[in-house]
């Protein structure tokens, strides 16, 4: 497989960058570039220029902020994010089950939270895509997956997302028309294809996850092999425990389900006031897995993925205690 | 056997410190003066005429040497006589999504690839097969080849009376199985560089197995003498016996390289080599096994229906090989098989690590623990009531030498604490048990001839040094080290001392090549034979040259003489020389054919070996009763290698077989949506990682075969066989699920753990198999001896 020919721009500042963004229409944004260049290399995307964002100073780092939130630059390596002590458990257990070592030295947190849907239809070769017949996502215009459905069910397969979104993380956005910032729910749209919330000519900088001083934090993620694989199913929770040691607010969020991370705030409800008893982290996995309704587009099949997710809920919460 | 100095002393392989610092030239490492980039173009269809192909805008591309489509190479070629049925480039139809349709050479693969995808071929789409259920009812036929429709090959074969036999049991199981396919998933990409010369000659570099049949079938594509053609095997980045066909690519590079007088190299894409395959075929088994009272089997009958992909590759061997070894481990009084296999639109199945009987030996392993269960017996107690005897036949007429079968069992029963842990381990752990048996080499050669299998030229210049010329192909196995640990034995002198010639038509003499664990076997006993010559004449001659009677004259430690009086000897270069000057040139060759050993009926040519190993795996998992995952904690394989030439190199290829059956066994599919390939990618195979592999204990067995060399049987294949049935007896042992079917993925698992919650028998596979008519019964008589 062979790249296909590309500008390749190194902007020194996010401004330089964001203005490169808006000159060159289709650019891509490349940080460690495990996400970019397979896919470009399969020809699911063919930018003509690419903006590389490792030449930029001051956007990688973890620093704990004056309110005890910590904020991660984007360009933060995913192996820094997973030794970090400063960061809540769930955030660098999550960063520690990406990819491999060998992709975590070299792959971003800011990659990471942006990272394309994937689907089984669409990330293969070229020739295997013309083959299939060309989906949605990529210059065709039925899904594989759901031929039905007019709408991509491409999988949201980053860890981190369902962890920011359980942790009520905040994206920074630099643009044209200046700095912003974006709750990570907002982040992610429920549509395989156009994916993120913010705007195409937007440069994730940073993640801050605001203060948690009562809260715990979980992750567990599903997939064939300890290493390597892109989650199929991932877990992330979140509880605050007040003094009495009852549950006064709880976060259960999903990844890998959907095109986007799905909270489950029924299930978090029903977390609420209680001791995270066997019968409270049953009846909240319950209610959580129900609306579960994995397609058959990643590894191990729906009917697998449906079933494993009260198992993950349930466990993910069970760490908590 | 004592007094060997170098042959059973562990040690790295003599290529071993040039290949872990990548100094080893590998075929897509060769770089040639002006050589062009070859490519090929993969259909889009599975199953579809060819109308038409312009190949017009490709040629007009600045950069592109040549073009060629099927009408360039129209000879039809396969690796056995019986399927010529392939071509380089799809002549009038594509059989596969992927199957090559035109090729490419041009200044760099840049070029290659815009070539490729401005070359426009008008398809007519066909109805494609899928399965074997498909093959059999479709009335869309793939190809012309076969014995009609789609069935490729049938077989239909009874010893003994099997009926009387079940009517004489006290227990009849008939069980299903199915082992799906999977791939050998070498390191290194499948790669070629070709060269043509003025003079007319071409030259080939590949990473194949099989530079002998290599060279064959391009004297018949290229249709040139087989003498203006050499084919050298580069050092080859694992086989497993996915190199072992021959291959588009290698046939095209040289075909380029001849239109456009430059060298050509063409290096298959992962994805490429995911559909050039010749892998494990999925197969479809039905078991109907009789056993008495206690545990021993009067009669079995055994059905398989094997997935072949679009062409005959080793089928028609592949076909037999899932019915002929049933009857090498365990003594089958009266055994019928019946066995189809069918063309379908995927890419070809063929030779992989036991080519043809991990299928069989799945399930006649699962259906042995089964019977116990019925018969209140443990796994040890029924096998160890069926075992072969050593020197003995079987009923479909092997012959049985040397055979460390019981040994192996004991020793890995033990070893793993086997009959304590078995049944009585915490919920959710388990350990399970298989045996197995593989060939040490072929009987007989692909090509039906009178000829030695393996040939080795040894040649000592002036200065004592040795070169042996072998066609043997190191294909990571370790066989040239291991060749040159017997001739080193017999001359005295060190592995390191030898410069090794291997793999080169114009240079070493014929090996058959590295498939069917041949190599130490054949090769190993021509080379020993050629050593040998050159040693009596050096001994011959040092006699003379000192005075001493030939029979007390050694040669060790590089020395030549009396093995008591250090001052009646020779350095190895003055033994050399005193042998040169009496007799001329230093030389010697030796050859080995296996007896003939075919049984009196037609497909007897198939599982005959003139040695076979056996091995006993013991598998420990640890299994998470909720998400179905399994994770094994341990295995133990105890191994008949006869003789451990290198007890280092046999460890490596047994920990080797348990890597890649457990992959097998837990992980790896060749999955196909219909016709197409849920993903050729090595993200989506899911091959085990480091984290997946756990410790492994092995256990040389030595059992002295009278005609291996020094003893030596193969370790290459068995090691593999018993690992995948004793990981489902494992399973069922944690869980109380028979998965039947490979690969025993955790959804599978969980499948049939919800299957015993709704009162079900927690049996997890298809249950039936296609009623089909597998033609005229040949009856045999069992062998006289029998």
């Amino acid at each position: 497989m062979r790249l296909p020919a590309f500008g390749y721009l190194e902007p020194s500042t996010v401004e330089d960058a964001v203005e490169l963004l808006a000159i060159n229409p289709g650019a891509e944004i490349i940080a460690g570039g495990t996400d970019l260049i397979p896919n470009m290399k399969r020809r699911q995307i063919s930018p003509s220029t690419v903006i590389a964002l490792g030449t930029i100073d001051g956007m990688s780092g973890i620093q704990v902020d004056d309110d005890g939130g910590v904020t991660i630059g984007a360009l933060t390596l995913l192996h820094d994010l997973a030794a970090s002590s400063e960061v809540p458990a769930a955030l660098a257990s999550a960063a520690a089950e990406i990819g491999s070592p060998q992709i975590r030295n070299v792959a971003t947190v800011g990659g990471n939270l942006c990272l394309d849907t994937r689907c089984g239809f669409i990330n293969q070769t070229e020739s295997w895509r013309l083959a299939s017949g060309l989906c949605l996502k990529a210059d065709g215009d039925v899904c594989w997956v759901a031929p039905k459905g007019e709408e991509c069910v491409a999988v949201s397969s980053s860890d981190l997302a369902p962890v920011t979104v359980a942790l009520d993380a905040e994206v920074g956005l630099v643009g044209p028309d200046g700095s912003r910032t974006l709750a990570a729910s907002d982040l992610y749209r429920s549509d395989g294809i156009d994916h993120l919330g913010k705007s195409a000519d937007e440069i994730v900088t940073a993640l801050t996850v605001p203060p948690r001083p009562r809260w715990r934090t979980g992750y567990r993620k599903l997939r064939r092999r300890g290493t390597i694989d892109f989650p199929i199913l991932g877990v992330a929770v979140a509880v605050e425990v007040a003094d009495d040691g009852r549950v006064k607010d709880a976060r259960i969020v999903l990844g890998a389900i959907a095109p986007a991370p799905m909270r489950m705030r029924q299930a978090e409800e029903a977390l609420v006031g209680s001791r995270l008893d066997a019968e409270a982290i049953e009846r909240a996995a319950e209610l959580a897995a129900k609306p579960v309704r994995p397609y058959d587009n990643v590894d191990l099949g729906s009917r697998y993925r449906k079933w494993m997710a009260p198992v993950f809920i349930t466990r993910a919460l069970q760490d908590l205690r | 056997m004592t007094g060997n100095v170098v042959v059973g002393r562990p040690g790295p392989r003599v290529d071993a410190a040039d290949q872990v610092t990548g100094r080893t030239t590998f075929a897509g490492d060769i770089d040639r003066s002006g050589m062009l980039i070859g490519g090929l173009l993969e259909s889009s269809q599975a199953h579809a005429r060819i109308l038409s192909v312009d190949t017009s805008a490709a040629e007009a591309l600045p950069g592109v040497r040549a073009v060629l489509t099927g009408a360039d190479l129209p000879v039809p070629y396969g690796i056995l006589p019986v399927s010529q049925d392939e071509h380089a480039l799809a002549v009038d139809k594509v059989r596969y999504v992927g199957e090559p349709v035109a090729a490419v050479a041009a200044v760099d693969a840049d070029s290659v690839e815009e070539a490729l995808s401005r070359i426009v071929v008008e398809y007519e789409p066909l109805d494609a097969v899928a399965t074997i259920e498909e093959a059999l009812a479709s009335g869309t036929r793939i190809h012309g080849e076969g014995e009609g429709d789609n069935v490729h090959r049938r077989a239909a074969l009874e010893f003994g009376d099997v009926g009387s036999g079940f009517d004489a049991a006290h227990l009849v199981r008939e069980d299903v199985y199915f082992f799906g396919g999977n791939t050998h998933a070498a390191l290194e990409q499948h790669a070629a560089v070709a060269s043509a010369g003025l003079d007319g000659r071409v030259t080939l570099w590949s990473s194949t197995q099989v530079p002998h049949y290599l060279h064959r079938t391009l004297e018949k594509v290229l249709e040139m003498p087989a003498g203006r053609i050499r084919v050298i095997a580069a050092p080859v980045g694992g086989g497993f016996g996915g190199k072992t066909d021959p291959f588009s690519h290698e046939i095209v590079a040289a075909k380029l390289a001849m239109v456009t007088g430059r060298p050509v190299k063409i290096v298959l894409s992962r994805q490429q080599v995911f559909y050039a395959h010749r892998g494990r075929h999925p197969v479809l088994m039905w078991v109907k096994t009789g056993f008495d009272p206690e545990g021993r089997i009067t009669a079995m009958h055994f059905k398989s229906f094997l997935d072949g992909g679009a062409y005959g590759s080793y089928g028609a061997a592949s076909l037999l090989y899932t019915g002929s070894l049933q009857t090498s481990t365990y003594r089958i009084p009266n055994y019928k098989f019946e066995g189809v296999r069918v063309f379908t639109n995927k890419p070809p199945c063929g030779p992989k690590r036991g080519h043809g009987t991990p299928q069989p030996r799945f399930a006649l392993e699962c259906q042995l623990d089964e019977a116990a269960a019925d018969l209140g017996l443990d796994p040890v107690t029924i096998r160890r009531r069926n075992l072969v005897e050593p020197f003995s036949m079987t009923v479909n007429h092997l012959r049985i030498t040397s055979c460390g079968i019981e040994e192996c069992l004991d020793r890995a029963v033990e070893a793993s604490d086997f009959s304590a842990k078995h049944g009585n381990l915490p919920e959710g752990k388990g350990i399970g048990l298989a045996a197995g048996a593989y060939l040490s080499g072929a009987g007989l050669p692909i090509y039906w001839n009178d000829m030695p299998q393996s040939e080795v030229e040894i040649k000592v210049d002036r200065g004592g040094g040795v070169t042996v010329f072998s066609m043997a192909t190191d294909v990571g196995q370790g066989s040239t080290s291991v060749l040159a640990t017997i001739v080193a034995e017999v001359l005295g002198l060190e592995p390191s001392d030898l410069a090794m010639v291997t793999a080169d038509t114009d240079l070493t003499p014929v090996d058959l090549g590295s498939y069917s664990s041949r190599v130490t076997f054949m090769a190993g006993n021509a080379a020993k034979e050629a050593a040998e010559g050159i040693r009596d004449r050096v001994i011959a001659a040092v006699a003379d040259e000192l005075g001493l009677s030939a029979d007390v004259v050694v040669v060790a430690g590089g020395r030549v003489g009396s093995a008591n009086d250090e001052d009646k000897t020779l350095s190895w270069a003055d033994a050399v020389r005193a042998a040169i000057v009496r007799g001329g040139s230093l030389t010697g060759s030796g050859s080995y054919r296996a007896p003939d050993l075919a049984g009196p009926y037609r497909g007897s040519g198939v599982g005959i070996s003139p040695a076979y190993s056996y091995s006993v795996a013991v598998v420990e998992v640890d299994c998470d009763s909720e998400t179905g995952e399994v994770r094994v904690a341990k295995v133990w394989l105890a191994h008949d290698i006869g003789r451990a030439l290198n007890p280092l190199l046999v460890e490596g290829q047994m920990e080797g077989g348990v890597y890649m059956g457990l992959g097998e066994a837990l992980f790896e599919e060749q999955a196909f949506r219909h016709t197409l390939h849920r993903g050729p990618s090595l993200l989506d195979y899911k091959l085990p990682t480091f984290l997946e592999m756990p410790p492994v204990q092995s256990i040389l067995v030595e059992t002295d075969d009278p005609e291996g060399p020094f003893g030596a049987k193969e370790v290459g294949q068995g090691p593999l066989l018993p690992v995948i049935p004793a990981l489902a007896n494992a399973v069922h042992d944690a869980l109380g699920v028979r998965v039947a079917e490979v690969p025993i993925t955790p959804d599978k698992v969980v499948a049939a753990q919800r299957d015993i919650k709704r009162g079900g028998d927690g049996r997890f596979g298809p249950r039936s198999v296609p009623d089909y008519d597998f033609g005229r019964l040949t009856r045999v008589d069992p062998p006289g001896e029998f």
